[in-house]
């Protein structure tokens, strides 16, 4: 029994090993979900194995709990899963952070000097037609790509 | 040799055989290339591989009230692995994870551009 325990033991660490190596890779949020249903499994696995080699009976709920958690984790992930932009499996660098933290700093900046220009120009004539607020104003959010926020059920353009 | 000893052995060998198959799920979602193939691979454990594993802790543990329980667990695991795959397998064709040139037949696409005109198919089938 000794051999049979260790051998399965060596399998299903080998297992885990490799799911987690899945889920650290990606490169989309599904694969992430299946690799994490296979390490649930490997868990599961794991824990029969446990209560097989010291014969004992208390660890069997844990069983029943792990496959419905397992369940339920995934199919939560599967249904808000969102379409990715090409690159959001991969984590950005400093430079790049601190460049979209500037164009954002600068869109915000252009918002506001526009409106004060408005307001200045409402002010010195107050008859004058209204300029459009939209117009002159840049959109923040506009030049600044954003990841990631989309619904789950909006389609691809 | 004894009837426990017997019975040991072939519990020993259905451990081997599902964690086996575990090993070999791990080994398919590391080496797959696509989504679908993963998935391929990881449902090998989900079902045979489970249902060894408590197989072999039945014959193990030699109680009734035992095997009752480990009948819930495998009966669990039926009910909602394909329900986890088919989400799973739903989000990635409807997120643009599932390449047109590896499936044989795709009537999903087919009929959801009879029906609509456009579809969220796979990702190729798109500009």
């Amino acid at each position: 029994m000794i051999y049979a325990v260790v051998v399965a033991a060596a399998l299903l660490a080998g297992a885990a090993i490799l799911a987690l190596i899945r889920a650290e890779k990606g490169p989309s949020m599904l694969d992430r979900t299946v690799a994490f249903d296979v390490f649930t499994t490997t868990l599961v696995a794991a824990v029969a194995l446990e209560a097989a080699w010291s014969r004992r009976t208390d660890t069997l709920v844990l069983l029943v709990v792990l496959s419905l958690v397992g369940f339920v984790g995934s199919v939560t992930i599967s249904r808000f899963a969102a379409v990715e932009p090409e690159d959001a499996a991969r984590v950005r660098t400093r430079e790049e952070v601190e460049a979209e933290r500037q164009a954002e700093r600068a869109a915000e900046e252009a918002a506001v000097a526009a409106e004060q220009a408005r307001r200045e120009a409402l002010r010195a004539d107050p008859g004058a037609p209204l300029p459009d607020p939209g117009g002159s104003v840049p959109d923040p959010g506009g030049s600044v790509a954003e990841p990631g926020g989309s619904d789950g059920e909006e389609l691809r353009a | 040799m004894t009837m426990d000893t017997a019975l040991d052995i072939v519990a020993g060998a259905f451990l081997i055989t599902g964690a086996f198959l575990s090993f070999v799920a791990g080994v398919g979602i590391v080496r797959f290339p696509a989504l679908l193939a993963r998935m391929h691979a990881g449902t090998k454990p989900q079902v045979l591989g489970m249902l060894f594993m408590l197989i072999g802790l039945g014959v193990r543990l030699r109680s009734w009230s035992v095997a009752g329980l480990l009948l819930l667990v495998i009966a669990f695991q039926m009910l909602t692995a394909p329900v986890g795959a088919h989400m799973v397998g739903r989000a990635g064709y409807r997120t643009g994870k599932v390449r047109a040139e590896d499936l044989e037949f795709d009537e999903l696409t087919e009929d959801t551009e009879r029906h609509d005109g456009r579809a969220p198919g796979p990702a190729s089938n798109r500009t």
